[in-house]
């Protein structure tokens, strides 16, 4: 057998490095190391993870006399706890000791946002079913769930809001100071346009439904020290939480994380909670302290994607062209802030999607709920600002008469003329049109539309229908000081390099990409480069692994520890073999120094030797991005990934069943990193997203209590609702035009928004009930059942 | 009579004498024998995370099924050799054909649902007739879920594997074989039974013996496949001090075809059940290809789903509409009643305590008879559904329906016959004015409720369609091209 990462595979689509601007990103010349960054190289855990030896937090082995924690959660969406009778809890078998808010040394407090409006355990309120209130420590997990049952909790209701009509009608507080986006003159340009509409979309939440649950593991250690190993994507924040809330400083919290079982944005944030209450087990008993939620405990205590409800006015013409657009885009964020802000921004910052506006005004509406705090999911906010903006569009295309696909292009942002977005950041590299053109000759979109619609009339029960949707996606953090990064490389004496960085990895391949790196550098084969467990102790300061920045910003800081070491080493070679230094290069043959070719692991060993320094870190802030909230002006993106995915589907008329036929996706990842790793990405993406604006639907009942909570009730796609016909393909010859790591783009979250072109397809098929004539108006998640209500209203009725 | 439960893990015989009724399969390999390769995803057998492969011997030949091990007992297994995850590479380390090929088209991300789909495709690749379509794999792998990848390189992989040749379980089948052969012999036919600090489990040698120990003990938990009692242990955390393993116990596991019908043994599976069936009535059979996902449908007995009396048991509706019988028996005393008297109400059946169901028959269609079953829920594979409706007609040389037998899940709190639209069918013309009258008549058949699965008003509106559907599907005269997205068949088999 092969060594399992060293063998190339996948597509890899040719590309030249000429036309490049000189950047610090630029590879050395000269060949590539087979698997090394812009080429296609498996998971670096591939082989372990088929085998069962990849391991999660839950597979560790267990320390001596480790113990187990479970919550007690609130069976109430909002009261006051009256009395807590916790007695029989204490007595249960195995229970070494129930910890509450009372037991908290440091701060009850876990706001990601420092807004402390989210105690780690309640304390004399409760704000939605499933909150922590108290927190059983047994000698085995079995033990600490059957007491955690045993409680006695009195409580005193309080009027629960459960959702946004609820919110808005009772007074619509908020979790997070509203956002408002502006240019030109919004009233004024609807006023003006010969046509106008308004209309309502509304769009349901999402579970993460990672595949491994949330998990943490604290082990306590001399004076103070605690170590934690958690399922985060955001390692820093759990050591500053955990810290906080054992009231000591951060040199003595460690955190670790070899790989996650899937986050998706959902162990962002909701990973603290169990942390931290390992952690407080730990320093209350002394002993190590282990919490994995059950899956049901986990869907019912963590936030999920935010359901939104968007209300648009919109201005047009009768060619398609958008003119004004009003927008208020409500959330139900639950009941703190946790990362609702920057969710609801997100969300304002893509509700134009790839179209200009000439006269805009968006406003965000973060709700306070009774309910889980909603939190960050894949995009951010930034689908369900794209599904409302894709909603206009249809609105306008049925409108007017015209496919939607001119509609979108017409609309779509042009260079150097309608290039200014609702946030006055210039857009420099508009390619959405050609990507749609492109895609929509490869998939002979128009002519399968044609015959589509032909072939439903003749239909009465099975109608087809077909949707083209682009997605422009900004990249960075849009809280400026996030976007930074470092990374740690030792490269030791036998010429094995082992690579660090502060970004996690949770199937993404971020790993695999980092290695790559390092490989392409060095020159080096796969199994020379080890890539270690992301920990707080070997990379401090770091942001969470989300808003699809990983790869941009680790990979440049891996790359910057990597040049330094390099330098080093170049500047010993050249002395050494008395040659210039631009002679002396590393390539996957060797290193040639002049006309020798030198073994990396000599010249390791020769620079050791001459006591040169082989470990380096590595630093990366992205430049030229700025946002300023209070003006809602600036640059707060680096740069936009683009794509456009087109949808085939077939609906059921009289039960509102759906099967996604057929996708073809043509998807912008830059000179990608990773064209397998990032082919599975969009896939994926694809798919999810999907499942979103479908099958995936959350139900609370009118106590607030979370219903769809386990796999049995809350469907994600299984393999049979992925399109039999699926055909993904990266964009050709497409560098970033932005300095990124070796040009590729970010291809974590904008994949995702293909799932919109679904819901579309599912709406054109609806269409063919009046003759196209109406607006379907499909509201998400396109169940059977939204789906049956939309046909019964669009039904021509008999006489009608 | 033995009592321990004897099986093997890998080439590993264990002999439990005091194996706790309840632990899980999944907890005593993770936790005990500290074995992490196999996950618990979701604790409650939806999403194959902890998939394991059991191989049993099996009128002379190996049968190998892919099981959920969050809700197996470690009871269930005697007699059995268990495989996980770890036992997939060949014993000098090389990849297994499917894991190689999941290396191979990047079928992993994230890798927690790996162990889990490794499992069911190399089961897969053993079951008698395995092909790579797109549909059996589908349908291998509907109940392993997968959040990360789309499913799409997990399905190339399996299409790669399945040309792969012989692997090292097959150099070792017949070492295998003897093994299990060797613990037949050993088991001496009486059963087994055992007392353990936290409970009793009893598997009876045959029916005699399982009467006896419920007239004993009429508290005890008959447990078949544990699909469903094994989430009141996972889930509900309940203590069920004795466990009666019923799932192979032999004259149970029996399908036999006599004058009356199929005649469907207690213990046997959803799977082993589902080719006969759908010899009789093709329909039904893409109900029960339906029902859970193959790891379930391995462990689930046909019986068993009627047993517990769920309102929205796929099986049961089929069965009442195809005209069942249900064989009860209480120590020597048998009866048999019409499968639907003998729901109730809601988690009320007709069974006395101390008596069990020992098997059901389902009678052929008469030649005449138009046998129709439409399955709704929001996910088409392993979903739970929101309404089911299943249809016999009976139609004379002129078209009238002279029989109807009607039944629907999910519309109440029981599975029942829509009487109403049954009466307004009998006698009639299958024609638009009797598809009219039917619908109409269904209405005041039901009161559906509203829940998480659907509303009222979608249950009530989607029965009405799908009389529609069968309408357009059996109807005299020209069928529509296209009446569902699911489990098309020929509109010409009527």
């Amino acid at each position: 057998m092969s060594d399992p990462i060293s063998a190339e595979s996948g597509p890899v689509p040719a590309r030249d490095a000429s036309g490049l601007a000189r950047g610090a990103s630029l590879p050395a010349d000269g060949p590539i190391v087979a698997g090394g960054a812009s080429r296609s190289l498996r998971h670096e855990s591939a082989a372990m993870h088929v085998s069962g030896s990849a391991t999660y937090i839950d597979d560790m082995p267990e320390p001596k006399g480790l113990l187990h924690v479970v919550p007690g959660l609130s069976t109430r969406a909002h009261a006051r706890i009256l009395s807590m009778d916790l007695d029989a809890v204490r007595a249960a078998p195995g229970v070494v000791r129930v910890l509450t808010a009372a037991d908290i040394p440091g701060h009850n407090q876990i706001s990601p946002v420092g807004k402390n409006d989210e105690p780690l355990l309640a304390e004399d309120l409760v704000s939605y079913y499933g909150q922590p209130i108290f927190a059983v420590v047994a000698e085995t997990r079995a033990a600490a769930r059957r007491a955690a049952r045993l409680a006695r909790i009195e409580y005193e209701e309080l009027p629960a809001i459960l959702d946004i009509a609820q919110a808005r009608a009772a007074g619509g507080a908020l979790v997070w100071r509203a956002l408002e986006m502006t240019r030109g003159d919004v009233l004024a340009g609807l006023a003006a346009a010969p046509r106008r509409l308004s209309g309502q979309v509304t769009m349901g939440g999402q579970e993460h439904f990672y595949l491994e649950g949330q998990a943490a593991l604290a082990q306590p250690g001399e004076e103070g020290e605690m170590r934690v190993w958690s399922s985060t994507q955001h390692p820093t924040e759990t050591q500053h939480m955990v810290a906080h809330v054992l009231d000591r400083p951060s040199n003595l919290v460690t955190t670790e994380i070899r790989r996650m079982g899937g986050g998706f944005g959902g162990k962002e944030s909701q990973a603290n909670t169990p942390a931290c209450l390992a952690a407080l087990a730990a320093e209350l008993t002394g002993r190590a302290a282990k919490m994995r939620l059950d899956r049901d405990d986990d869907m019912v205590m963590t936030g999920k994607r935010h359901d939104f409800v968007v209300e648009y006015d919109v201005g047009f013409d009768d060619d398609g062209r958008i003119l004004a657009v009003d927008m208020v885009l409500a959330a139900r964020c639950g009941w703190s802030a946790d990362l609702s802000g920057p969710v609801t921004d997100r969300a304002l910052f893509h509700a134009d999607n790839a179209y200009y506006y000439p006269d805009v005004r968006l406003r965000s509406e973060p709700l306070k709920t009774n309910t889980q705090s909603n939190t960050a999911y894949r995009g951010f906010g930034g689908p369900q600002g794209i599904v409302a903006a894709e909603r206009v569009i249809e609105e306008v295309a049925f409108a007017t008469g015209l496919d939607p696909l001119d509609v979108r292009l017409r609309n779509v942002y042009g260079t150097g003329t309608r290039d200014l977005t609702p946030y006055h950041m210039t857009v420099e590299d508009s390619i959405a049109a050609e990507i749609m053109e492109q895609l929509a000759r490869d998939c002979t979109y128009r002519d399968r539309r044609a015959a589509l619609r032909a072939a439903n009339r003749d239909s009465p029960f099975v109608r087809r229908g077909i949707a083209l949707t682009p997605v422009k996606f900004g990249i960075s953090f849009t809280a400026t000081h996030y976007n930074q990064a470092g990374a740690l490389v030792h490269v030791y004496t036998d010429g094995s390099v082992q690579v660090n960085h502060g970004g996690t990895e949770m199937g993404q391949g971020l790993h695999t990409k980092m290695v790559q790196i390092a490989m392409r550098e060095f020159g080096l084969a796969s199994d020379r480069v080890r890539i270690t467990a992301t920990t707080t102790g070997k990379v401090p300061n770091t942001s969470a692994t989300a808003a699809s920045s990983g790869a941009d910003l680790n990979g440049m800081a891996v790359l910057d520890a990597v040049r330094r070491i390099k330098d080093r080493l170049i500047a010993f070679a050249a002395g050494h073999w008395n040659v210039a230094p631009d002679a002396v290069r590393f390539l996957p043959d060797g290193v040639h120094v002049g006309e020798t070719i030198v073994p990396f692991p000599d010249l390791t060993r020769a620079a050791y030797l001459a006591r040169v320094s082989m470990s380096s870190s590595g630093f990366y802030k992205t430049p030229k991005i700025s946002w300023n909230p209070d003006t809602g002006r600036g640059r707060p993106f680096y740069y936009f990934a683009y794509g456009a995915a087109c949808a085939e589907v077939a609906i059921d008329l009289l039960t509102g069943e759906t099967r996604i036929e057929r996708v073809d996706i043509l998807h912008d990842a830059g000179r990608s990193l990773n064209p397998a790793i990032d082919i599975g990405q969009i896939e994926g993406a694809f798919v999810q997203g999907a499942g979103w604006l479908t099958m995936e639907e959350l139900v609370w009942d009118s106590a607030g209590r979370l219903r769809t909570h386990a796999p049995s009730t809350y469907k994600i796609p299984a393999c049979s609702d992925r399109p039999r016909i699926f055909n993904v393909a990266l964009l050709e010859a497409a560098p970033n035009r932005e300095d990124t790591i070796f040009r590729s783009k970010a291809v974590g979250e904008p994949p995702f928004v293909h799932g919109v072109a679904v819901l579309h397809a599912i709406s054109d098929a609806l269409a063919s009930l009046d003759s196209y004539r109406t607006c379907p108006r499909l509201d998400a998640p396109a169940t059977p059942e939204t789906i049956l209500r939309t046909a019964e209203r669009l039904r021509p009725r008999a006489g009608g | 009579m033995r009592n321990s439960i004897r099986f093997y893990l890998g080439d590993r015989l264990y002999d439990l004498p005091d194996c706790p009724p309840t632990l899980t399969v999944l907890d005593w390999l993770r936790e005990q024998r500290g074995l992490t390769g196999t996950k618990e995803g979701c604790n409650e057998g939806d999403c194959g995370a902890c998939t394991v492969m059991v191989v049993r011997r099996e009128e002379g030949r190996l049968v190998w099924r892919a099981l959920n091990a969050c809700i197996q007992f470690v009871c269930m297994l005697d007699g059995a050799q268990l495989f996980t995850v770890e036992d997939l590479r060949a014993p000098d380390g090389t990849l297994h054909p499917v894991q190689q090929a999941m290396v191979e088209q990047h079928g992993s991300q994230c890798g927690f649902c790996t162990p889990g789909f490794v499992m069911s495709m190399v089961a897969h690749r053993k079951a008698p007739g395995a092909v790579a379509d797109d549909g059996s794999i589908d349908d291998a792998l509907a109940g392993n879920l997968c959040r990360c990848t789309g499913y799409a390189p997990i399905v190339r992989a399996m299409k790669q594997a399945m040309q792969a040749g012989a692997d090292h379980f097959d150099a070792q089948a017949e070492a295998i074989a003897d093994r299990l052969a060797a613990l037949e012999a050993q088991a001496d036919g009486r059963g087994v039974r055992l007392a353990g600090p936290a409970g009793r489990v009893t598997i009876p040698a045959d029916s005699d013996a399982l009467a006896e120990t419920l007239l004993a003990d009429p508290q005890a938990t008959i447990v078949a496949g544990a699909t469903d009692v094994g989430l009141w242990v996972t889930k509900g955390l309940r203590d069920l001090p004795h466990i009666v393993a019923i799932g192979r116990v032999p004259d149970l596991r029996t399908i036999t075809q006599d004058a009356e019908g199929l005649r469907i043994g207690a213990a046997v599976t959803y799977q082993d059940a589902r080719d006969s069936i759908a010899a009789l009535l093709p329909d039904a059979g893409e109900i029960i290809r339906r029902i859970g996902s193959t790891q379930v449908r391995n462990a689930a007995t046909v019986c068993g789903n009627i047993a517990n009396g769920s309102p929205i048991g796929d099986g049961p509706p089929v069965f009442i509409a195809a005209g069942a019988t249900l064989h009860l028996r209480r120590g020597a005393a048998r009866r048999t009643l019409p499968l639907e008297d003998y729901f109730l109400s809601y988690g009320k059946q007709d069974r006395a305590p101390g008596e069990f169901v020992e098997a059901v028959t389902i009678p052929a269609p008469g030649p005449r008879t138009l046998f129709r079953a439409y399955k709704i829920s929001k996910r088409f594979d392993q979903d739970i559904s929101a309404l089911l409706g299943a249809f016999a007609l009976t139609l004379d040389a002129d078209g009238v329906v002279t029989h109807a037998r009607i039944a629907f899940g999910g519309m109440a709190a029981i599975p029942r016959r829509a009487r109403g639209a049954e009466d307004a069918l009998r006698g009639r013309p299958w024609n638009a004015a009797a598809l009219a009258a039917a619908r109409a008549a269904l209405d005041a058949d039901f009161a559906p409720i509203s829940d998480m699965r659907a509303s009222d008003w979608y249950r009530r509106t989607v029965a009405a369609n799908l009389l529609t559907r069968l309408f357009a599907e059996t109807a005299p005269g020209a069928h529509p091209p296209e009446t569902r997205l699911a489990g098309r068949m020929e509109a010409a088999d009527v």
